[in-house]
């Protein structure tokens, strides 16, 4: 049975196998690149247990605390290089990173530590993780909880027991006063205090139009005028009670005594959840985690997008994908439709089929390139000059916007709904269109009534594919709007509702942005991950929903051609 | 069959009134329905051509001519007037807006007028209250840019002023009030025993270089002017010392910023090159003949490093100090302009661009711009020779004096600094040993020289691809020959989806992955790296072949076509073993880290994000791309052909060499070209997984910008319609040909395939 080397070559194999590892590491990449995606980026979300031990290098030691977030062999070499003396005869060391946090008393919350150094590493329970509005996460042991200047309780040990348990629920009652609070201010200072800026800049847009219009009404001035006063009354009223409520918010604070044994005051209002992640049971984690994922994809970015959520990230992407298949299902069709049944099969026809087709191919960053030129510069300028002349110099659609950005998009995508859609009514058997001709029908009411319900499923997989393409596309987006921070959103309850020139945010360039333009990576990089898996997972489903009507369409008439 | 009475079709009326509208308004319907899609349509293929016709309109102006006519402003020309304050012109000037004009004459009169009709908005005498009956010998001015201005006088002193411009604007219209100052006070200051004949000066914040003598004969004054901060006043220290006696009688000088270098120009195109640090006996640095007639024009362009050389003959070239590899500085010819008909007469300089308008003395006008080597315009201006010519700031109008009258042009030259050269061959820019390509498009001084050449970009671009390419193509083509014709075709309806999926992955994701995750993994493995690529088709080989040697009753469990699925374990576990091992490995052959033994034995330089990177994340994103076009190319190759072929006793393997790929070879080429297309084109992956630095070097090891990326990072800062923006659109339409050219040979390859299929 056995075949010799000179046999088995001769037959070819070597070449098949070769081939099927081809295939074989194809696969193998996709995967695991989802795979390194998904678990990088849903293992952020998991409290890690926090680690307490004595770091010694050459005669110091000290005591560090934190989470291990990576943990890597490095070459002897490139420590001697680092300036770090290694023994001879050792070809590689192991390596951690530690997010040791407390940034505002260490400086940095990011530190690199070599395993050998460490001893006496323990997870004590006590131990807690607060985040924090500014200055990322605090690790330490609490002290004492102050109302005012005045200790409500306080607890001096390392242990557990009832007396930090008391102290510890006194904390959370606190906590939930604070948040309370927060929650209202935010109110305040987001929606009321927004909503009254919005209506005296309309205010102010409105007068320097009837200026320009060399219009000047005394009602509508005066109209104006008290309008105005009136919404300073009522931004005198709120501004008094943010006062008010952010004399409230910072009544309380805690000590925290951390890893170099000093103790600093924090206030209560500065934190987002606190919490002993090495305390905590798989059940508490995992409500934790639930916790956390959905505040991921529900809030607004915190500290220049490397805590918090992407929720306008989200909601921008969305925004601009639906626009942009408003726009671009209508057009491709039509184009479609025009191209396959009305135009004349001859040799333009064919070149405007090829050209269509090119356009698919045609680098993104050229459409970014021509949306800016033309739509924002051009056409946005035109628009500003015609009917915006009341905001200039500031433009209003004369810079990148969710419109332009969608309709950048829309040309970007539309060869794929027109291919899509052409595919699908090739397939549709002339004899059902032949059908319905001779039975008088005109040729609008085979279009309307025979064909185009028939290719409706070709047509979605085209829009489902042009609105995969649209989600993960940034390179043209760069160009024409999306910007890394704009926590207004584009749909909100200030008249007129949809703002069409607002700039968004967008998952794609928020992932180039955080993971690259963020002045603290090493903080910024689980986001980027969970915020790339999200990315893929969204279009990962629209990609398969495509395939499978694609696949149902085809047999659905496979039948119809027997 | 019972009786049948002829079935009666029922009376219909067709033509009662509503069935008449009905079918009318059917009728209009369809009609209706026709035009407008067929406007629908129309408008797609209108907004195919506008993306092409828009992004061309956008980069013609770099290509056109410069163009100059009389200033005309609400629809009246200026016309010519008499030179305000009369006498020999020494200087003319302008301002920022082109309506106030200025003028030195030898009565040291300074006259600001209105450059529309020569009416006289101020005058000033700047006359030597020392010695009034001093005679002005010798005129020049710092630079352009800074409007400051030197006299020399016949008893060895100068005065230093400076002419300046002030916008207010009472009731809303704008209202410019000229101003003269004096940066080193009022009285003049003695630079020499003799008269000042010949004077240069150059200026450094406070500090004050003055070169001033006659024939051979010159003197180097020091002066640095600082202001007392408790009393306002100006501290002035002055040091003076001789310089070496010249080796001809020079009638031009120029001092380069600094207090090292002068050059000057004397009789018959000789010029000299002093080095005023040296001791005296050292001074003369360099002595050339720069050309062979008599020098006629000797100034400096903007920034103050490049001397700008006109003669007799009309030849007019740039030179400027090169350093030469044993660190000597040598005054070197950089390249000629276009000649000029007759003599030199005289030039101006534009304010904020490498350029300037020469005015011969036929009365030919030429805009040169010196990076580029373009003569933006050549036209006949004048009827003789010009006493004077100035540019405006905005380098949009000139100001020419002729037999004694004066008038304001408008010239309209937006992009002199744009020609074919400038773009793509290498260019002696200022401050370079030799003429290279380089991308640099902006800078934070004002008297940058862009160097817009594209060929850094362009080659970037072609580097990337390449090393894309390289990956991508043995993988995608031997994946898509198994998939279309080995593979089961149960795990084929799986593969191909997942294939699909990594076609739509976002680019910035793999980009980002790239950047932060693979980088840093290929730097610390590399080697690793190296031997997976020997080790996985090793282990696969090794693999295949212990298979074919296992008994039939195991090799027959797993059914015809399911190989590739075997091979994961493989692969992943070759992939494994190599990336461990390859520590071992390099401390046996290269000290330990292949990385430092790259960079130290044998110096390539390493950069973290190179090439490399681009090439595998790249060659990821290009794999679907070809693997799907090849894999429709070969799995449509008509059936009949295999099977006859499998018939006449070939192997698969034979069968798939000799018939199938000679078939499907040109759908092969054209997934190459479309694969290409999208290597080309692709930005966030380079954006993200390169350092972006415009280097031209094969390397695999460093970096590269490509034409894309570098759209991406600068666009957004480009200011609108300005030399940059336009190149970066030049920049997006070569990408849009490049990639409609390559993509429309693959789809008419592809359609010829398939029309040969279709015959088989």
């Amino acid at each position: 049975m056995n075949i010799s080397i000179s046999n088995w070559t001769k037959s070819g194999s070597p070449w098949v196998w070769l081939n099927a590892g081809a295939v074989a590491i194809s696969v193998i990449m996709v995967a695991s690149l989802i795979g390194l995606i998904g678990v990088r980026g849903l293992a952020h979300f998991w409290p890690a247990d926090v680690i307490q031990a004595k770091y010694s290098e050459r005669q110091n030691s000290r005591i560090i605390v934190g989470e291990v977030v990576q943990t890597e062999q490095v070459s002897a070499s490139q420590l001697i290089d680092a300036g770090i003396e290694v023994a001879p005869g050792v070809e590689s060391l192991e390596r951690r990173l530690l997010k040791n946090g407390n940034r505002d008393s260490e400086g940095i919350d990011f530190t690199w530590v070599l395993s050998k150094n460490l001893s006496d590493i323990k997870t004590p329970a006590m131990l807690f993780t607060a985040e924090r509005y500014e200055w990322g996460n605090l690790y330490g042991f609490l002290r004492s909880l102050k109302q005012e200047q005045k200790v409500l309780a306080q607890y001096a040990g390392y242990e557990k027991n009832d007396e930090y348990m008391a102290l510890w629920s006194l904390l959370d009652k606190s906590m939930l006063r604070a948040q309370d609070i927060k929650a209202q201010i935010h109110d305040i200072e987001k929606n009321q205090i927004g909503k009254i800026n919005h209506e005296l800049e309309r205010l102010r847009l409105k007068e320097r139009r009837m200026e320009l219009d060399l219009n000047s009404d005394a009602d509508v001035t005066a109209e104006i005028e008290q309008r105005r006063v009136q919404l300073a009354k009522e931004y005198k009223t709120l501004e008094d009670k943010l006062v008010d409520f952010y004399g409230k918010i910072n009544r309380d604070s805690i000590e925290v005594e951390i890893s170099n044994g000093s103790v600093i005051t924090v206030p209560i209002a500065n934190l987002v959840r606190i919490f002993r992640a090495n305390d905590m049971s798989i059940w508490d984690k995992s409500l934790h985690y639930i916790a956390k994922v959905w505040e991921f994809v529900s809030e607004d970015p915190r500290e220049a997008n490397t805590e918090g959520g992407i929720f306008p990230a989200i909601f921008g992407t969305v925004m601009m994908v639906i626009l942009m298949s408003i726009m671009v299902t209508p057009f491709g069709v039509v184009a479609a439709v025009y191209l396959s049944e009305y135009a004349k099969q001859g040799f333009l026809t064919r070149l405007i089929r090829i050209a269509v087709n090119n356009l698919a191919g045609v680098p993104s960053i050229v459409y970014g390139v021509f949306g800016l030129g033309f739509f924002v510069y051009f056409l946005g300028g035109s628009i500003d000059q015609l009917f915006y002349p009341e905001a200039l110099p500031s433009p209003t659609f004369g810079t990148g916007g969710l419109l332009w950005a969608s309709i950048t998009l829309a040309l970007l995508t539309v060869p794929v709904v027109i291919v899509a859609t052409e595919e699908g009514l090739s397939r549709i058997p002339s004899a059902l269109k032949e059908g319905s001709l001779a039975l008088g029908a005109t040729k609008f009411e085979t279009l309307y009534k025979v064909i185009l319900p028939m290719t409706s499923p070709a047509m979605m997989t085209g829009v489902i594919l042009a609105i995969a393409r649209a989600a993960g596309e940034v390179a043209p987006l760069m160009l024409v709007g999306v910007v890394k921070l704009a926590p207004t959103l584009p749909l909100n309850m200030n008249y007129p509702y949809l703002h069409l020139d607002q700039k968004i945010m967008h998952l794609g360039f928020h992932i180039y942005d955080v993971g690259f333009q963020s002045p603290n990576v090493e903080a910024a990089r689980p986001l980027v991950y969970a915020t790339a898996f999200l990315l893929i997972i969204v279009i990962a489903l629209l990609n398969l929903s495509a395939v499978a009507i694609r696949n149902k369409l085809r047999e659905k008439y496979k039948a119809l051609e027997v | 069959m019972s009786n049948t009475s002829p079935s009666k079709a029922p009376v219909i009326d067709f033509n009662t009134p509503a069935m008449i509208r009905n079918r009318k308004f059917r009728a209009f319907k369809n009609l209706f329905a026709s035009k407008s899609i067929a406007l629908g349509g129309m408008s797609i293929i209108v907004a195919i051509l506008l993306i092409f016709f828009y992004l061309l309109w956008e980069i013609m102006p770099l290509f056109k001519a410069a163009s100059i006519q009389s200033w005309e402003e609400k629809d009246a020309q200026y016309t010519q007037y008499k030179s305000p304050g009369g006498g020999k012109t020494l200087y003319l000037g302008i301002e920022e807006q082109a309506k106030i004009g200025m003028r030195v004459n030898d009565q040291q009169q300074l006259t600001f007028f209105k450059t529309d009709s020569g009416e006289v908005v101020s005058t000033q005498t700047l006359t030597n209250p020392n010695a009034p009956q001093a005679k002005v010998t010798s005129f020049t001015t710092v630079s352009e840019p800074s409007g400051i201005f030197a006299l020399g006088f016949d008893n060895g002193e100068v005065i230093i002023a400076k002419h300046s411009y002030k916008s207010t604007y009472p009731d809303g219209v704008r209202l410019i009030t000229p101003e003269v100052s004096y940066p080193l006070g009022e009285t003049p200051i003695k630079v020499t025993t003799g008269a000042v004949d010949l004077l240069s000066i150059s200026n450094d914040e406070e500090n004050w270089n003055i070169v001033a003598g006659s024939n051979k004969k010159l003197t180097q004054t020091i002066i640095s002017a600082e202001e007392n901060l408790l009393t306002d006043e100006l501290e002035i220290t002055t040091e003076s010392k001789d310089l070496t006696e010249l080796p001809f009688t020079a009638n031009k000088l120029l001092l380069l910023p600094g207090t090292r270098w002068l050059i000057t120009a004397g009789s018959q195109g000789k010029v000299a090159v002093i080095d005023m640090t040296k001791s005296a006996d050292k001074q003369l640095h360099q002595e050339i003949s720069a050309s062979s007639a008599q020098i006629t024009e000797f100034s400096l362009l903007l920034g103050n490093n490049s001397v700008i050389i006109g003669d007799e003959n009309g030849v007019i070239s740039q030179w400027f100090l090169v350093r030469d590899n044993d660190n000597k500085w040598l005054l070197e010819k950089i390249r000629a302009f276009q000649k000029t008909d007759a003599a030199v007469s005289v030039t101006a300089m534009e304010h904020r661009r490498k350029g300037f308008a020469t005015l011969d003395t036929n009365g030919t006008l030429y805009l040169y711009n010196t990076t580029a080597n373009r003569t933006a315009l050549k036209t006949p201006l004048l009827d003789g020779q010009a006493t004077a010519i100035s540019y405006a700031p905005r380098s949009n109008a000139l100001l020419t004096e002729f037999d004694g009258n004066i008038r304001l042009w408008h010239v309209d030259n937006e992009h002199p600094d744009i020609s074919w050269e400038a773009l793509w061959q290498k260019v002696w820019y200022e401050g370079y040993q030799e003429p290279e390509f380089i991308w640099q498009s902006s800078a934070s001084n004002n008297d940058f020289e862009p160097k817009y050449s594209l060929m850094p970009l362009a080659f970037g671009t072609l580097k990337a691809a390449f090393y894309a390419m390289l990956l991508a193509t043995p993988l995608a083509i031997c994946g898509a020959i198994y998939t279309a014709y080995f593979m089961a075709p149960a795990m084929r309806r799986k593969v191909k989806p997942l294939i699909e999926l990594m076609e739509a992955l976002p680019t910035v994701i793999l980009g980002f992955l790239a950047g932060l995750w693979l980088a840093p993994f290929i730097e610390n493995n590399l080697a690793g790296i190296f031997l997976s690529l020997l080790g996985i088709p090793i282990a696969i080989l090794g693999f295949g072949f212990g298979w074919a040697n296992l008994p039939k009753k195991i090799r027959n469990a797993v059914p015809d076509g399911w190989d590739a699925a075997l091979l994961i374990p493989v692969v992943i576990v070759a992939t494994l073993i190599s990336i461990h091992f390859a520590h071992n490995v390099e401390a046996l052959l290269f000290g330990g880290d292949l990385r430092q033994w790259i960079t130290d034995d044998i110096g390539i330089p390493f950069d973290q994000r190179n090439a490399l990177v681009v090439g595998i994340a790249m060659g990821f994103a290009v794999i679907p791309t070809i693997f799907t076009i090849t894999e429709d190319a070969i799995f449509s190759v008509p059936k009949h052909l295999s099977y006859g072929s499998l018939a006449l006793g070939a192997t698969p393997w034979q069968t798939l060499v000799r018939v199938i790929l000679p078939t499907a070879s040109p759908g092969i080429f054209s997934a190459l070209m479309v694969g290409m297309g999208r290597a080309v084109g692709e930005t966030m992956i380079v954006l993200m997984a390169t350092g972006n630095t415009p280097i031209m070097d094969v390397n695999i090891f460093e970096g590269m910008r490509t034409l894309a990326a570098n759209i991406a990072v600068e666009m957004p800062e480009a200011e609108v319609a300005s030399t940059h923006y336009r190149v970066l659109f030049l920049a997006a339409f070569s990408l849009f040909l490049f990639t409609f050219v390559v993509n429309t040979f693959a789809e008419v390859i592809r359609h010829r395939l398939r029309n040969k299929y279709g015959s088989l």
